[in-house]
């Protein structure tokens, strides 16, 4: 364990980008867990006397149309929307590596049966799947992470019927079997492990793109309801006083949902190299 | 009157149903393997020496198919046994060691993890003996620093230590019989003797049986006990390695000696075997030698391809065999020009 430690804390001191992208992610998990605790002001209290309020010493991103200090509601919306975007991420990981790994593994049957699955769903515009599915599902929070959650499902199952394809008869796979492991055991422990390092990066892009899906369901007033602070919201609130001159209604709940979809990007990379064993050098 | 064989290969068929159409890749090879006995099989490549070892242990490609015979084992026939009573002899009765030790390793798990999974599969230890035992197993095939080894993933350790932990791995359960599918190609000379110094030394300390699969003669003239020597799918002559080099029967084995560097001979000396491998698919001739053979007669052409016994031990399948001053037999140096 040390090791792994020992590890990552290499990696991350190898290159500037990576040491920024782990202080952003550090940042945002602070506020995802201290958010509401930190927020200077109440997310929800409205103040009619200080509404549309530009950025000042004493409101640092400005407030909104009824007063609502901007700061405090893009501060409290980090925790909502990195548990939507990490819940569907990992249920769209566990479902689609399960899958798309007995796809690779098993082949005939199981694969076609898989691989249509995933072309049926792939042949749908993406958000336009998940918006119609938080429709028919019902319009709550639970079902914009099961939406999200499907939409991602056929990256993770093809990159990994891909992956195992490829390792399926290599030959730390055969001796396995020759040792006398059951299939699932070689799957499990010589498979799987095997093809992580590249699904990292994916999961970690993913990451962006689940926040970004989240975002924007809520924008077009699906799945977070007002007044719950969400980024998506807030940015669709801020849209209609750009005209006016209003910006940062928009721009600071913006800015945070670019910096997380950001700070994910860059830390694909990073995430591989930690745990694939063959960069530690 | 021998005593019953650890090991029974008996008119073993295999196919490979391939989109050019079916390919015969092995047709009626029969050998046996005596306890503690190494048997050395060699042949070209294309030979089907490998596909005989994977069918032996049931891992053969998908679109192989076994259509005839029998490997008893143990009194078990492997070929026609469940994968659950297969697993069970896998790695504790029967293992392997791989041509190219660099893929045969996990490289994302240490390797002293590698071979704790098999002791933790096969043997009866306490669990907090497997390391020791999976350290002491790392210093039996004679690596400098078992403990370092141990903790080390394969990209770490150079090829010859590779090669070690996969011996290590291999024998690890003890066998009873070894198969070792060329484990010293991708080696340099020096450590390839050593690695088959210690597969040697280990198989005669525990009695373990072994199938050493070569193209080398050179290599099995120093480590077997007997060999099988193999011809497109066929099992061309078995003899006892003395008598094997001594006095070789089949034409095929005749050019393969005389095809193999030793010492004192230069290269301008060695004779290729003319013509290649023949193409396994579609009608072949009962002897699959014959379009390279000088001493074809036109009665080869007929079936069936006869079985010769000139001795206990020595069988080969030839209707017009070398006599015993065979190597004499061969005609003057074919030019070699066009090889290495």
């Amino acid at each position: 364990m040390s090791r792994l430690l020992r590890h990552a804390r290499h990696v991350i001191g190898e290159n500037p980008v990576t040491l920024a992208a782990f202080g952003l992610l550090l940042v945002f998990v602070l506020l995802a867990i201290a958010g509401p605790a930190l927020a200077p002001y109440d997310p929800l209290a409205s103040d009619a006397a200080h509404k549309l309020e530009a950025p000042s010493r004493a409101h640092w991103f400005g407030t909104d149309q009824v007063g609502r200090d901007i700061l405090s509601r893009v501060m409290t919306a980090t925790r909502l929307d990195f548990a939507i975007s990490l819940s569907a991420v990992a249920l769209s990981f566990a479902l689609g590596s399960l899958a798309g790994t007995c796809a690779g593994f098993f082949g005939g049957w199981t694969e076609r049966i898989v691989s249509r699955i995933v072309d049926t769903i792939m042949a749908f515009p993406l958000f336009v799947l998940a918006m119609a599915i938080v429709a028919a599902l019902g319009n709550t929070i639970t079902n914009v992470v099961y939406a999200t959650a499907i939409i991602n499902l056929p990256f993770y199952a093809r990159m990994a019927r891909a992956e195992t394809n490829v390792r399926r008869e290599a030959g730390y796979v055969e001796a396995a079997r020759l040792a006398g492991n059951v299939p699932a055991r070689v799957v499990a422990l010589h498979i799987f492990p095997n093809c992580l390092p590249p699904m990292m990066v994916q999961v970690s892009l993913n990451m962006g793109w689940a926040i970004l899906n989240a975002a924007g369901l809520s924008f077009i007033g699906l799945g977070v309801r007002p007044p719950i602070p969400e980024w998506g919201i807030m940015v669709a609130d801020g849209a209609a006083f750009m005209v006016s001159g209003e910006w940062w209604v928009a721009l600071f709940p913006g800015l945070a949902l670019m910096l997380a979809v950001f700070c994910f990007n860059l830390l694909g990379d990073a995430l591989r190299d930690i745990i694939d064993p063959r960069r530690r050098i | 009157m021998r005593a019953i064989p650890l090991l029974a290969v008996d008119d073993l068929s295999v196919e490979f149903r391939t989109r050019d159409g079916v390919v015969r890749a092995l047709e009626h090879v029969s050998f046996t393997v005596g306890r503690g006995e190494t048997v050395g099989i060699v042949g070209e490549s294309g030979s089907g020496k490998s596909v005989t070892a994977l069918a032996i242990l049931g891992i053969l490609h998908p679109s192989a198919r076994v259509t005839s015979g029998h490997a008893v084992f143990g009194g078990l026939d492997l070929l026609t046994a469940g994968e659950d009573r297969l697993r069970e002899y896998r790695g504790r009765e029967l293992s392997m060691i791989f041509q190219n030790p660099r893929t045969a390793l996990n490289p994302i798990r240490p390797v002293g993890r590698q071979i704790e999974d098999v002791l933790r599969r096969h043997a009866n230890l306490a669990r907090a003996r497997v390391r020791d035992r999976a350290i002491a197993l790392l210093r039996q095939v004679q690596i400098a620093d078992p403990v370092r080894a141990y903790h080390a993933y394969p990209f770490e350790l150079s090829g010859g230590m590779c090669q070690r932990v996969m011996i290590a791995l291999a024998v690890a359960c003890s066998p009873a019989l070894l198969i070792a599918d060329e484990p010293t190609t991708g080696l340099d000379v020096t450590t390839q003797a050593a690695i088959l110094e210690l597969i040697g030394d280990l198989a005669a300390q525990s009695r373990m049986a072994m199938i050493l699969i070569t193209h080398d003669l050179a290599l099995v003239g120093e480590r077997c006990d007997r060999i099988v020597v193999m011809h497109a799918g066929h099992v061309v002559e078995i003899a006892p390695t003395a008598e094997l080099f001594a006095a070789p029967r089949h034409p095929y084995t005749a050019r393969l000696i005389a095809s193999t560097p030793r010492p004192g001979v230069t290269l301008a000396d060695l004779r290729p075997i003319p013509g290649m491998v023949p193409d396994l698919r579609g009608a072949l001739p009962p002897c699959r030698y014959r379009a390279r053979c000088e001493r074809a007669l036109p009665a080869c052409e007929e079936p069936p391809l006869p079985r010769l016994t000139l001795g206990a031990e020595h069988t080969v399948a030839c209707r017009v065999p070398l006599r015993l001053e065979g190597s004499t037999l061969l005609p003057a140096p074919v030019r070699c020009d066009d090889t290495r």
